[in-house]
């Protein structure tokens, strides 16, 4: 940042003139060298999830069956490192003897489908709610305001435990969705439920703010609709708080999605998110280590990577904001 | 200030009241019988009705929550002759599958819980402010740099990894903790070697994540105001970096700081639910992930869930009064 707080000054005097704020932002981005690199890192692990069928075909394996002649008597890995070789390049599940590679990569297509679904609907959400209270104020505001204290006041964690059995059950019953599906829906919901409040506080007081600014004056003094002012003049001033957000809160919704799998109130078996693998990798860390290491590592290294890219888009949308 | 305390202090009885009305309601609307869980898969419909009678489940959702309501305050009476038992103020409920009182229940976890807390709040304390501050005095140099390293990898690791990496990798493999003492509840005042052995592992656990926040938070709140008019004055007054720094810097810097360590203080109080399960320590969150994952122990649950929130409220409470008292502008508002 130090190294390049001479630059800046150079490029708000030459370079900036005449850019579009986008333009600027991703001039910026791409002198970030550690957040081009994340950014690499992110895409590649969100491809290989993407891309998780064709990969594991194209290896020749498979997420479902079972690979018994890697296994030795005690149905424990044959070979170091939890087995791996050519064939498994991060070696096999004990026990049942499944591919830890197909296992982790179609895991992560389930934490990856919670946390994109839980940021995009959290951030739709907030932003409705806190353009609406932040733009309008009154009533409305208050109420709101009050019902997201409540929320806030709430022990959100506690209460996705004690009401994630029932409320599948409930899913389930209804038709909704089956299993693992009527799961995530659940999850996904309450870390929704839980989720707006602090986003559309964000969005209401900058809403609020820019209100009063005197491009918004001149809009209602030319007599435009509440509609048209909030679509086209503070929407697109709202767009960097957003997209800093989603690119924040998406590693966090990921772990999120672990830890509540490895508590085992989130997704099940046979499926293999982060957080079973885990969970069950905890029974055999004696024996076999690599087996909890190599999930672990993959988890963290995804969420240094989305946490880091977030970093870097936060200091390119907005360099005076504060870490 | 009398008035700004009455007000808060109402709001607050008003917010529990309703959060107890909203965690009776979510638990009544339900698809769970509680009376059905209270015995095993071969049980006849008429034991369930008997104990759904005794354990008064048979009577409307507001009558339930008014008998709770009012066991808190003096008490309750479970069934009738013979079978009767009672569970003394305040009464959270009765765990019929454990055959206790669940204040009881909640009396032996919360010493486990409150120690878990008190030590990893100074932990992360003591190691976040002072990593910030020092991060924040020499910006940029290579202080600053390690620190920010240690940011990125506390934000990033979740607890549960780093919980069960440092149980197993250092606490069990080089034998500081015998596995079968884990799980033991050791009472400091008894033997204070003993609890600090304990809970040693789950503090670094749990301040872990929090340090990192907290450094991070530290570090921006201390650049601010280092930036501010009257600390130019004071260093134009020809006064030492230290005593600007204790004197005026970090009395401002350090104020936003009591809420964010109060809140999160009180959110551990209701229980670390995955510190307490990954080391197996009998604390409130592990009673509740218990009785959720083993039986549905809906008196637990409904206890444990309404002490998280009043912990939560009126830490609140506590510190919008202290903020009050330090900065006399915010009684106004």
């Amino acid at each position: 940042m130090a190294d390049n707080a001479v630059l800046e000054v150079e490029d708000s005097a030459q370079d900036f003139a005449q850019r579009t704020p986008k333009q600027i932002a991703w001039m910026r981005f791409r002198r970030n060298k550690v957040g081009i690199a994340s950014a690499w890192v992110a895409i590649f692990f969100i491809m290989a999830a993407v891309l998780a069928p064709i990969i594991v075909r194209l290896l020749g394996l498979s997420n479902t069956q079972t690979y018994p002649e890697t296994l030795n008597e005690y149905a424990m890995p044959i070979g170091k490192f939890g087995g791996i070789t050519l064939d498994h390049p991060l070696g096999v599940e004990p026990g049942t003897g499944r591919d830890v590679l197909s296992l982790l990569l179609y895991g992560s297509r389930i934490s990856y489908t919670v946390a994109v679904i839980t940021s995009v609907t959290t951030i739709g959400l907030g932003m409705l709610i806190g353009v609406a209270t932040g733009y309008f104020r009154g009533r409305v505001d208050a109420i709101v305001g009050r019902f997201s204290d409540f929320l806030l006041s709430f022990p959100g964690t506690f209460m996705i435990i004690a009401l994630s059995l029932p409320l599948v059950q409930r899913v389930e019953a209804m038709g909704i969705a089956k299993d693992n599906a009527a799961r995530i829906v659940v999850l996904v919901t309450f870390f929704v439920f839980f989720g707006w409040p602090g986003f559309a506080r964000l969005i209401r007081s900058q809403a609020m703010s820019m209100r009063e600014r005197d491009f918004v004056m001149a809009a209602q003094a030319m007599g435009a609709s509440s509609w048209r002012i909030i679509t086209k003049e503070l929407l697109p001033n709202l767009w960097p708080t957003a997209i800093v957000f989603l690119s924040l809160s998406l590693p966090g919704f990921l772990s999120a999605e672990a830890v509540f799998s490895f508590l085992g109130v989130g997704v099940q078996a046979p499926a293999s998110t982060f957080g079973l693998v885990l969970s069950d990798a905890v029974g055999y860390w004696r024996d076999d280590p690599a087996y909890l290491l190599i999930p672990s590592t993959m988890l963290v290294i995804i969420v240094l990577s989305l946490n880091l890219l977030g970093d870097a888009i936060r200091d390119a949308l907005d360099p005076k904001g504060s870490r | 200030m009398l008035k700004y305390l009455v007000r808060r202090i109402s709001a607050t009885l008003v917010v529990l009241t309703l959060i107890s009305m909203s965690v009776f309601l979510i638990f009544d609307v339900l698809p769970m019988d509680p009376a059905r869980l209270t015995c095993g898969k071969a049980c006849s419909p008429a034991v369930v009705e008997a104990n759904r009678h005794r354990l008064g489940l048979d009577v409307p959702v507001q009558v339930q929550y008014g008998r709770w309501v009012k066991g808190l305050f003096v008490g309750r009476t479970y069934g009738e002759g013979q079978a009767q038992f009672t569970c003394p103020a305040p009464a959270f409920g009765y765990s019929f599958n454990r055959h206790e009182c669940v204040t009881d229940l909640l009396k032996s976890a919360f010493p486990v819980t409150l120690s878990l807390a008190i030590g990893a709040f100074f932990l992360w304390l003591f190691v976040g402010v002072s990593l910030g501050i020092v991060a924040a005095r020499f910006k940029n140099r290579w202080p600053d740099r390690a620190s920010n390293v240690f940011v990125l990898v506390g934000t990033s690791l979740p607890t549960f990894i780093s919980g069960i990496l440092i149980l197993l990798f250092v606490a069990l493999k080089f034998g500081f903790v015998n596995p079968i003492d884990l799980g033991k509840w050791v009472s400091p005042l008894e033997n204070p070697i003993g609890w600090i052995n304990t809970f040693i592992f789950p503090w670094i656990t749990l301040a872990l994540a929090y340090a990192a926040t907290y450094t991070r938070f530290t570090r921006s709140n201390v650049i601010e105001t280092s930036s501010e008019d009257y600390i130019r004055t004071a260093r134009a007054k020809g006064l030492s970096e230290k005593v600007i720094l204790r004197k005026h810097t970090l009395r401002a810097a350090l104020a936003p700081i009591v809420t964010l360590a109060g809140l999160d203080f009180a959110g551990l109080l209701g229980g670390a639910i995955i510190t307490e399960g990954i080391f197996n320590l009998p604390g409130l969150g592990r009673l509740s992930i218990r009785a959720v994952l083993n039986d549905y122990d809906l008196p637990i649950i409904v206890a444990t869930t309404m002490l998280a929130a009043t912990f939560l409220v009126v830490m609140n409470l506590l510190v919008d009064i202290l903020y009050a008292y330090i900065d006399p502008r915010v009684r106004v508002a």
